[in-house]
Protein backbone atom coordinates (compact mmCIF):
# COMPACT_ATOMS: atom_id res chain seq x y z
CA UNK A 1 0.00 0.00 0.00
CA UNK A 2 2.80 2.48 1.01
CA UNK A 3 4.80 1.30 -1.61
CA UNK A 4 2.33 1.95 -4.04
CA UNK A 5 1.70 5.25 -2.78
CA UNK A 6 5.12 5.96 -3.19
CA UNK A 7 5.29 4.68 -6.83
CA UNK A 8 1.93 7.03 -7.59
CA UNK A 9 4.22 9.94 -6.37
CA UNK A 10 7.08 9.18 -8.61
CA UNK A 11 4.59 8.65 -11.27
CA UNK A 12 3.49 12.59 -10.53
CA UNK A 13 7.00 13.90 -10.36
CA UNK A 14 7.84 11.96 -14.05
CA UNK A 15 4.67 13.97 -15.40
CA UNK A 16 6.29 17.03 -14.14
CA UNK A 17 4.89 17.52 -10.58
CA UNK A 18 7.39 16.51 -8.12
CA UNK A 19 5.90 16.34 -4.16
CA UNK A 20 9.29 15.09 -2.97
CA UNK A 21 7.37 15.08 0.20
CA UNK A 22 5.45 12.20 -1.21
CA UNK A 23 8.47 9.50 -1.94
CA UNK A 24 11.57 11.27 -0.16
CA UNK A 25 11.48 9.94 3.64
CA UNK A 26 13.73 13.13 4.48
CA UNK A 27 11.85 15.64 2.61
CA UNK A 28 8.51 13.80 4.71
CA UNK A 29 9.72 14.45 7.73
CA UNK A 30 10.95 17.69 7.41
CA UNK A 31 7.40 18.36 6.68
CA UNK A 32 5.82 16.60 9.05
CA UNK A 33 7.46 18.39 11.75
CA UNK A 34 7.31 22.34 9.99
CA UNK A 35 3.16 21.36 10.01
CA UNK A 36 3.76 19.83 14.02
CA UNK A 37 5.31 23.23 15.05
CA UNK A 38 2.48 25.07 13.87
CA UNK A 39 -0.02 23.13 15.42
CA UNK A 40 2.10 23.63 18.58
CA UNK A 41 2.19 27.57 17.54
CA UNK A 42 -1.56 27.69 17.28
CA UNK A 43 -2.92 25.81 20.24
CA UNK A 44 -0.57 27.27 22.32
CA UNK A 45 -0.68 30.81 21.11
CA UNK A 46 -5.03 30.71 21.18
CA UNK A 47 -4.95 29.49 24.75
CA UNK A 48 -2.92 32.64 25.75
CA UNK A 49 -4.69 34.62 23.51
CA UNK A 50 -8.32 33.64 25.27
CA UNK A 51 -6.45 34.13 28.48
CA UNK A 52 -5.23 37.74 27.66
CA UNK A 53 -8.57 38.45 26.07
CA UNK A 54 -10.23 37.20 29.21
CA UNK A 55 -8.48 38.91 31.52
CA UNK A 56 -8.00 42.58 29.47
CA UNK A 57 -11.93 42.16 29.09
CA UNK A 58 -12.47 41.58 32.73
CA UNK A 59 -10.69 44.56 33.39
CA UNK A 60 -12.37 46.69 30.80
CA UNK A 61 -15.47 45.62 32.75
CA UNK A 62 -14.65 46.07 36.62
CA UNK A 63 -12.39 49.13 36.55
CA UNK A 64 -12.15 52.46 34.87
CA UNK A 65 -9.44 53.50 36.82
CA UNK A 66 -5.42 52.99 35.56
CA UNK A 67 -5.75 49.12 34.74
CA UNK A 68 -8.23 49.70 31.99
CA UNK A 69 -6.09 52.63 30.86
CA UNK A 70 -3.66 50.12 30.31
CA UNK A 71 -5.35 47.62 29.22
CA UNK A 72 -6.80 49.87 26.35
CA UNK A 73 -3.16 51.49 25.63
CA UNK A 74 -1.92 47.98 25.09
CA UNK A 75 -4.43 46.88 22.51
CA UNK A 76 -3.94 50.24 20.63
CA UNK A 77 -0.38 50.09 20.81
CA UNK A 78 -0.45 46.37 19.39
CA UNK A 79 -3.18 46.73 17.03
CA UNK A 80 -1.83 49.52 15.26
CA UNK A 81 1.89 48.02 15.02
CA UNK A 82 3.01 45.79 12.77
CA UNK A 83 3.14 42.04 13.81
CA UNK A 84 6.81 41.60 11.72
CA UNK A 85 8.21 44.73 14.01
CA UNK A 86 6.60 43.53 17.44
CA UNK A 87 7.91 40.28 16.96
CA UNK A 88 11.59 41.48 15.89
CA UNK A 89 11.46 43.56 18.90
CA UNK A 90 10.80 40.95 21.25
CA UNK A 91 13.95 38.63 19.38
CA UNK A 92 16.34 41.10 18.78
CA UNK A 93 15.87 44.21 21.18
CA UNK A 94 14.05 42.33 24.48
CA UNK A 95 15.60 39.08 23.90
CA UNK A 96 18.84 40.66 23.86
CA UNK A 97 18.93 41.84 27.30
CA UNK A 98 17.89 38.58 28.41
CA UNK A 99 20.25 36.16 30.47
CA UNK A 100 22.20 33.38 28.14
CA UNK A 101 23.13 30.37 29.12
CA UNK A 102 25.74 27.63 28.34
CA UNK A 103 24.95 24.48 26.32
CA UNK A 104 26.63 20.96 26.95
CA UNK A 105 29.57 22.25 24.75
CA UNK A 106 30.14 25.52 26.16
CA UNK A 107 27.96 27.75 23.23
CA UNK A 108 26.01 30.61 24.57
CA UNK A 109 22.26 29.49 23.95
CA UNK A 110 19.47 31.95 25.07
CA UNK A 111 17.92 31.09 27.62
CA UNK A 112 14.63 32.05 25.78
CA UNK A 113 14.50 30.84 22.32
CA UNK A 114 13.03 31.77 18.93
CA UNK A 115 9.75 29.43 19.45
CA UNK A 116 9.17 30.91 22.62
CA UNK A 117 9.54 34.56 21.40
CA UNK A 118 7.00 33.38 18.73
CA UNK A 119 4.64 32.59 21.09
CA UNK A 120 4.70 35.70 23.23
CA UNK A 121 4.60 37.47 20.21
CA UNK A 122 1.84 36.27 18.62
CA UNK A 123 -0.42 35.74 22.07
CA UNK A 124 0.46 39.33 22.80
CA UNK A 125 -0.52 40.07 19.46
CA UNK A 126 -4.00 38.08 19.26
CA UNK A 127 -4.45 38.70 22.67
CA UNK A 128 -5.12 42.31 21.72
CA UNK A 129 -7.97 41.12 19.25
CA UNK A 130 -9.33 39.23 21.82
CA UNK A 131 -10.12 41.75 24.12
CA UNK A 132 -11.73 43.71 21.79
CA UNK A 133 -13.83 40.81 20.93
CA UNK A 134 -14.80 40.06 24.32
CA UNK A 135 -15.36 43.32 25.27
CA UNK A 136 -17.78 44.05 22.69
CA UNK A 137 -19.35 40.85 23.34
CA UNK A 138 -20.03 41.66 27.28
CA UNK A 139 -21.51 44.90 26.20
CA UNK A 140 -23.46 42.67 23.98
CA UNK A 141 -25.13 42.16 27.02
CA UNK A 142 -27.99 43.65 28.13
CA UNK A 143 -27.69 46.00 31.34
CA UNK A 144 -30.72 44.29 33.21
CA UNK A 145 -28.83 41.09 33.79
CA UNK A 146 -26.48 42.76 35.78
CA UNK A 147 -28.93 44.55 37.61
CA UNK A 148 -30.95 41.41 38.33
CA UNK A 149 -27.97 39.62 39.51
CA UNK A 150 -26.97 42.82 42.03
CA UNK A 151 -30.65 42.61 43.18
CA UNK A 152 -29.72 39.05 44.02
CA UNK A 153 -26.99 39.83 46.06
CA UNK A 154 -24.03 38.90 44.23
CA UNK A 155 -21.17 41.39 44.11
CA UNK A 156 -20.23 43.37 41.39
CA UNK A 157 -16.98 41.21 40.60
CA UNK A 158 -19.46 37.60 40.88
CA UNK A 159 -22.72 39.06 38.89
CA UNK A 160 -19.37 40.01 36.39
CA UNK A 161 -17.73 36.33 36.84
CA UNK A 162 -21.50 34.23 36.86
CA UNK A 163 -23.89 36.21 35.14
CA UNK A 164 -22.49 38.57 32.31
CA UNK A 165 -19.75 37.02 30.79
CA UNK A 166 -20.78 33.88 30.49
CA UNK A 167 -23.66 35.35 28.34
CA UNK A 168 -21.21 37.65 27.01
CA UNK A 169 -18.47 34.70 25.67
CA UNK A 170 -21.57 33.83 23.65
CA UNK A 171 -22.50 36.76 21.84
CA UNK A 172 -18.30 36.45 21.03
CA UNK A 173 -17.99 33.43 19.24
CA UNK A 174 -18.00 34.56 15.31
CA UNK A 175 -15.77 37.58 16.25
CA UNK A 176 -13.47 35.09 17.95
CA UNK A 177 -12.96 32.63 15.18
CA UNK A 178 -11.96 35.31 12.59
CA UNK A 179 -9.30 36.02 15.27
CA UNK A 180 -8.31 32.39 15.54
CA UNK A 181 -8.16 32.15 12.11
CA UNK A 182 -5.94 35.34 11.61
CA UNK A 183 -4.17 33.84 14.49
CA UNK A 184 -3.41 30.38 12.16
CA UNK A 185 -2.52 33.01 9.22
CA UNK A 186 -0.23 34.87 11.62
CA UNK A 187 2.16 32.14 12.96
CA UNK A 188 3.89 32.00 9.04
CA UNK A 189 5.19 35.65 10.76
CA UNK A 190 7.25 33.32 12.85
CA UNK A 191 9.73 32.02 10.00
CA UNK A 192 11.01 35.53 9.91
CA UNK A 193 12.65 34.78 13.61
CA UNK A 194 13.75 31.12 12.23
CA UNK A 195 11.37 29.35 13.98
CA UNK A 196 11.17 26.19 11.99
CA UNK A 197 7.12 26.00 10.90
CA UNK A 198 5.29 24.99 8.18
CA UNK A 199 6.56 27.99 5.94
CA UNK A 200 10.14 27.36 7.30
CA UNK A 201 10.51 23.55 6.21
CA UNK A 202 8.55 24.10 3.01
CA UNK A 203 11.04 26.97 2.10
CA UNK A 204 14.01 24.87 3.16
CA UNK A 205 11.77 21.91 0.72
CA UNK A 206 11.82 24.07 -2.17
CA UNK A 207 15.48 25.98 -1.92
CA UNK A 208 16.73 22.09 -1.88
CA UNK A 209 14.27 20.52 -4.25
CA UNK A 210 13.32 23.16 -6.42
CA UNK A 211 9.69 22.46 -6.48
CA UNK A 212 8.81 26.13 -5.10
CA UNK A 213 5.21 26.08 -7.37
CA UNK A 214 4.23 22.67 -6.19
CA UNK A 215 5.67 23.18 -2.07
CA UNK A 216 3.71 26.00 -2.32
CA UNK A 217 0.45 24.78 -3.74
CA UNK A 218 0.52 22.47 -0.88
CA UNK A 219 1.34 24.67 1.71
CA UNK A 220 -1.86 26.76 0.93
CA UNK A 221 -3.79 23.55 1.22
CA UNK A 222 -2.40 23.11 4.03
CA UNK A 223 -2.96 26.27 5.58
CA UNK A 224 -6.78 26.50 4.21
CA UNK A 225 -7.31 22.69 5.90
CA UNK A 226 -5.47 24.31 8.94
CA UNK A 227 -8.27 27.70 8.96
CA UNK A 228 -11.44 25.25 8.33
CA UNK A 229 -10.25 22.93 11.48
CA UNK A 230 -10.31 26.22 13.57
CA UNK A 231 -13.25 27.30 11.92
CA UNK A 232 -14.86 24.38 12.95
CA UNK A 233 -13.98 23.88 16.52
CA UNK A 234 -15.47 27.36 17.39
CA UNK A 235 -18.39 25.98 15.88
CA UNK A 236 -18.51 23.30 17.85
CA UNK A 237 -17.89 24.72 21.21
CA UNK A 238 -20.27 27.34 20.19
CA UNK A 239 -22.98 24.66 19.24
CA UNK A 240 -22.06 22.89 22.99
CA UNK A 241 -22.19 26.10 25.06
CA UNK A 242 -25.51 27.32 22.83
CA UNK A 243 -28.46 28.60 25.88
CA UNK A 244 -31.74 27.87 24.37
CA UNK A 245 -33.51 30.81 23.55
CA UNK A 246 -30.48 33.06 24.08
CA UNK A 247 -29.16 35.21 21.93
CA UNK A 248 -28.73 35.53 17.98
CA UNK A 249 -27.37 32.06 17.38
CA UNK B 1 27.53 55.19 26.19
CA UNK B 2 25.33 57.91 27.52
CA UNK B 3 22.13 58.67 27.10
CA UNK B 4 22.29 61.57 24.81
CA UNK B 5 24.22 60.19 22.22
CA UNK B 6 21.54 57.00 21.63
CA UNK B 7 19.39 59.65 21.28
CA UNK B 8 21.44 61.51 18.61
CA UNK B 9 22.40 58.18 17.17
CA UNK B 10 18.74 57.46 16.71
CA UNK B 11 17.96 60.77 15.34
CA UNK B 12 21.10 60.25 12.61
CA UNK B 13 18.92 57.29 11.21
CA UNK B 14 15.58 59.26 11.49
CA UNK B 15 15.82 60.36 7.85
CA UNK B 16 16.91 56.68 6.53
CA UNK B 17 14.16 54.62 8.06
CA UNK B 18 11.99 57.40 7.02
CA UNK B 19 12.79 57.30 3.49
CA UNK B 20 11.70 53.45 3.78
CA UNK B 21 8.76 53.92 5.56
CA UNK B 22 7.99 56.13 2.20
CA UNK B 23 8.50 52.80 0.48
CA UNK B 24 6.08 50.94 2.95
CA UNK B 25 3.29 53.61 2.65
CA UNK B 26 3.71 53.84 -1.53
CA UNK B 27 3.31 49.81 -1.77
CA UNK B 28 -0.01 50.19 0.89
CA UNK B 29 -1.34 53.04 -1.41
CA UNK B 30 -0.82 51.00 -4.55
CA UNK B 31 -1.91 47.95 -2.88
CA UNK B 32 -4.80 49.30 -1.38
CA UNK B 33 -5.99 51.02 -4.95
CA UNK B 34 -5.32 47.45 -6.79
CA UNK B 35 -6.94 45.55 -4.49
CA UNK B 36 -9.73 47.76 -3.78
CA UNK B 37 -10.46 47.99 -7.77
CA UNK B 38 -10.09 43.83 -8.26
CA UNK B 39 -12.19 43.39 -5.02
CA UNK B 40 -15.02 45.26 -6.36
CA UNK B 41 -15.27 43.50 -9.23
CA UNK B 42 -14.27 39.90 -7.28
CA UNK B 43 -17.34 41.34 -4.83
CA UNK B 44 -19.96 42.02 -7.89
CA UNK B 45 -19.34 38.59 -8.88
CA UNK B 46 -20.02 36.99 -5.86
CA UNK B 47 -23.94 38.01 -6.21
CA UNK B 48 -23.69 37.19 -9.54
CA UNK B 49 -26.61 34.91 -10.70
CA UNK B 50 -24.72 33.55 -13.54
CA UNK B 51 -23.38 30.25 -11.67
CA UNK B 52 -19.86 30.28 -12.72
CA UNK B 53 -19.13 33.71 -12.29
CA UNK B 54 -20.71 33.21 -9.02
CA UNK B 55 -18.80 30.08 -8.70
CA UNK B 56 -15.08 31.53 -9.17
CA UNK B 57 -15.51 35.04 -7.95
CA UNK B 58 -17.02 33.00 -3.85
CA UNK B 59 -13.89 30.52 -4.80
CA UNK B 60 -11.30 33.22 -4.91
CA UNK B 61 -12.67 34.96 -2.13
CA UNK B 62 -12.45 32.59 0.38
CA UNK B 63 -9.24 31.21 -1.34
CA UNK B 64 -7.17 33.64 -1.07
CA UNK B 65 -9.01 35.40 2.49
CA UNK B 66 -8.07 32.82 4.29
CA UNK B 67 -4.39 32.18 3.08
CA UNK B 68 -1.37 33.83 5.10
CA UNK B 69 -0.36 37.27 3.95
CA UNK B 70 3.52 35.67 3.80
CA UNK B 71 2.66 32.85 1.44
CA UNK B 72 0.69 34.95 -0.96
CA UNK B 73 3.78 37.34 -0.63
CA UNK B 74 5.72 34.57 -1.78
CA UNK B 75 3.80 33.34 -4.56
CA UNK B 76 4.02 36.85 -6.36
CA UNK B 77 8.15 36.83 -5.05
CA UNK B 78 8.75 33.58 -6.34
CA UNK B 79 6.54 33.01 -9.41
CA UNK B 80 6.07 35.87 -11.35
CA UNK B 81 8.16 37.07 -13.97
CA UNK B 82 11.33 39.10 -13.28
CA UNK B 83 11.14 41.26 -16.25
CA UNK B 84 8.17 41.72 -18.78
CA UNK B 85 8.92 42.59 -22.20
CA UNK B 86 6.71 44.96 -24.25
CA UNK B 87 7.31 45.46 -28.05
CA UNK B 88 10.58 44.50 -27.58
CA UNK B 89 11.43 46.92 -24.48
CA UNK B 90 12.55 44.82 -20.98
CA UNK B 91 11.48 46.49 -18.49
CA UNK B 92 12.75 44.70 -14.79
CA UNK B 93 9.97 44.30 -12.28
CA UNK B 94 11.63 45.40 -8.92
CA UNK B 95 11.13 42.96 -6.04
CA UNK B 96 8.49 46.28 -4.54
CA UNK B 97 6.60 46.30 -7.26
CA UNK B 98 6.12 42.72 -7.13
CA UNK B 99 5.62 42.26 -3.45
CA UNK B 100 2.48 45.43 -4.09
CA UNK B 101 1.21 43.12 -6.21
CA UNK B 102 1.18 40.26 -3.15
CA UNK B 103 -0.09 42.73 -0.95
CA UNK B 104 -3.03 43.56 -3.00
CA UNK B 105 -4.37 39.59 -3.39
CA UNK B 106 -5.37 39.20 0.40
CA UNK B 107 -6.38 43.15 -0.05
CA UNK B 108 -8.84 42.03 -2.85
CA UNK B 109 -10.45 39.15 -1.24
CA UNK B 110 -10.82 41.09 2.10
CA UNK B 111 -12.53 44.07 0.02
CA UNK B 112 -14.66 41.12 -2.14
CA UNK B 113 -16.37 40.10 1.15
CA UNK B 114 -16.70 44.00 2.49
CA UNK B 115 -19.02 44.52 -0.83
CA UNK B 116 -20.89 40.94 -0.76
CA UNK B 117 -21.48 41.89 2.97
CA UNK B 118 -22.50 45.56 2.43
CA UNK B 119 -24.93 44.49 -0.81
CA UNK B 120 -26.71 42.00 1.31
CA UNK B 121 -26.96 44.07 4.39
CA UNK B 122 -29.31 46.70 1.83
CA UNK B 123 -33.11 45.35 2.69
CA UNK B 124 -34.61 43.45 0.23
CA UNK B 125 -37.23 45.43 0.05
CA UNK B 126 -35.06 47.77 -2.39
CA UNK B 127 -34.86 45.18 -4.83
CA UNK B 128 -38.27 44.38 -4.75
CA UNK B 129 -39.05 48.28 -5.45
CA UNK B 130 -36.38 48.69 -8.12
CA UNK B 131 -37.88 45.44 -9.57
CA UNK B 132 -41.05 46.69 -9.38
CA UNK B 133 -40.69 49.96 -11.39
CA UNK B 134 -39.10 48.18 -13.86
CA UNK B 135 -35.38 48.20 -13.12
CA UNK B 136 -33.14 45.72 -14.69
CA UNK B 137 -31.19 44.10 -12.11
CA UNK B 138 -27.94 45.46 -13.47
CA UNK B 139 -29.38 48.90 -13.27
CA UNK B 140 -30.47 48.50 -9.58
CA UNK B 141 -26.85 47.07 -8.36
CA UNK B 142 -25.44 50.12 -9.86
CA UNK B 143 -27.94 52.78 -9.53
CA UNK B 144 -29.46 52.15 -6.33
CA UNK B 145 -27.77 49.85 -4.27
CA UNK B 146 -24.05 50.37 -4.41
CA UNK B 147 -24.69 54.27 -3.79
CA UNK B 148 -26.38 53.01 -0.41
CA UNK B 149 -23.48 50.30 0.21
CA UNK B 150 -20.64 53.10 0.44
CA UNK B 151 -20.75 54.71 3.54
CA UNK B 152 -21.22 51.32 4.76
CA UNK B 153 -18.05 49.66 3.39
CA UNK B 154 -16.11 52.88 4.12
CA UNK B 155 -15.21 51.90 8.06
CA UNK B 156 -14.28 48.45 6.96
CA UNK B 157 -12.13 49.87 4.22
CA UNK B 158 -9.86 51.66 6.23
CA UNK B 159 -9.76 48.85 8.61
CA UNK B 160 -8.59 47.26 6.08
CA UNK B 161 -6.12 49.89 5.01
CA UNK B 162 -4.71 49.93 8.41
CA UNK B 163 -4.22 45.95 8.08
CA UNK B 164 -2.67 46.49 4.80
CA UNK B 165 0.48 49.23 6.08
CA UNK B 166 0.85 47.17 9.21
CA UNK B 167 1.41 44.25 7.01
CA UNK B 168 3.87 45.81 4.71
CA UNK B 169 7.30 45.04 6.35
CA UNK B 170 6.58 41.65 5.81
CA UNK B 171 8.16 42.79 2.27
CA UNK B 172 11.28 43.05 4.28
CA UNK B 173 11.62 38.87 4.52
CA UNK B 174 11.97 38.85 0.85
CA UNK B 175 14.53 41.67 0.12
CA UNK B 176 12.79 44.91 -0.28
CA UNK B 177 14.45 47.61 1.53
CA UNK B 178 11.72 49.35 3.40
CA UNK B 179 12.13 50.55 7.36
CA UNK B 180 11.80 47.36 8.78
CA UNK B 181 14.51 46.45 6.16
CA UNK B 182 16.36 50.09 6.76
CA UNK B 183 15.74 49.67 10.73
CA UNK B 184 17.78 46.22 10.89
CA UNK B 185 20.78 47.79 8.52
CA UNK B 186 20.86 50.46 10.95
CA UNK B 187 21.28 48.33 14.10
CA UNK B 188 24.13 46.51 12.31
CA UNK B 189 26.15 48.96 11.47
CA UNK B 190 25.75 50.62 14.62
CA UNK B 191 26.62 47.31 16.31
CA UNK B 192 25.77 48.20 19.91
CA UNK B 193 22.50 46.37 22.30
CA UNK B 194 21.94 49.40 23.81
CA UNK B 195 20.94 50.92 20.40
CA UNK B 196 18.13 47.72 19.22
CA UNK B 197 15.26 49.11 21.94
CA UNK B 198 15.71 52.51 21.29
CA UNK B 199 15.63 51.95 17.33
CA UNK B 200 12.57 49.68 17.08
CA UNK B 201 10.85 51.64 19.63
CA UNK B 202 11.17 54.07 16.84
CA UNK B 203 9.60 52.59 14.31
CA UNK B 204 7.11 50.92 16.72
CA UNK B 205 6.10 54.49 16.77
CA UNK B 206 6.51 55.49 13.09
CA UNK B 207 3.75 52.94 12.38
CA UNK B 208 2.11 53.58 15.35
CA UNK B 209 1.32 57.47 14.59
CA UNK B 210 0.54 56.54 11.35
CA UNK B 211 -2.15 54.26 11.70
CA UNK B 212 -3.62 55.04 14.98
CA UNK B 213 -5.61 58.11 13.51
CA UNK B 214 -6.74 55.91 10.72
CA UNK B 215 -8.14 53.40 13.26
CA UNK B 216 -9.58 56.28 15.39
CA UNK B 217 -11.58 57.88 12.37
CA UNK B 218 -12.96 54.24 10.99
CA UNK B 219 -14.17 53.62 14.64
CA UNK B 220 -16.26 57.13 14.82
CA UNK B 221 -17.38 56.82 11.37
CA UNK B 222 -18.69 53.40 12.23
CA UNK B 223 -20.58 54.52 15.28
CA UNK B 224 -22.02 57.17 13.19
CA UNK B 225 -23.49 54.92 10.31
CA UNK B 226 -24.78 52.68 12.58
CA UNK B 227 -28.27 52.58 11.76
CA UNK B 228 -29.28 50.23 14.75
Amino acid sequence: MLELFRQFALDLKASGINLTILYDAFDFERFLSGLATTCALVVLCTFFSILIGAIGAAVLGLSRGPAAMLVRAYVALIRNTPLLVQMYFFYFAVGSLMPVGHNAIGLPVPMIGNFTWAVIALSLYAGAFNVETFRSGIGAVHASYEEAALALGYSRFKAFRYVVAPLGLRFSFASLANNLVDLTKATTVAYAIGVAELLYVSNQIWSDSLNTFEMMNVMLAIYLLLTGIVVWIIGRVQAAMRLPGFGAN
Amino acid sequence: MSETSIFTDVLRWLPFVLWGFGLNVLMSVLAILLGTTAGVFLGLGQVSHTRVVGGVSRLATQLFRNAPWLVLLFYCIFLMPYSITISSATYNVPSWLRATLGFSVPVAANFSEIVRGAIGSVPKGQWEAAEALGYSRSVTLLRIILPQCTTRMLPPWMNLYALLITATPLASIVGVEEALARTQAAVQSEAQASFLIPMYVTLLMMFFLYTYPISRVSNALERRFRTV
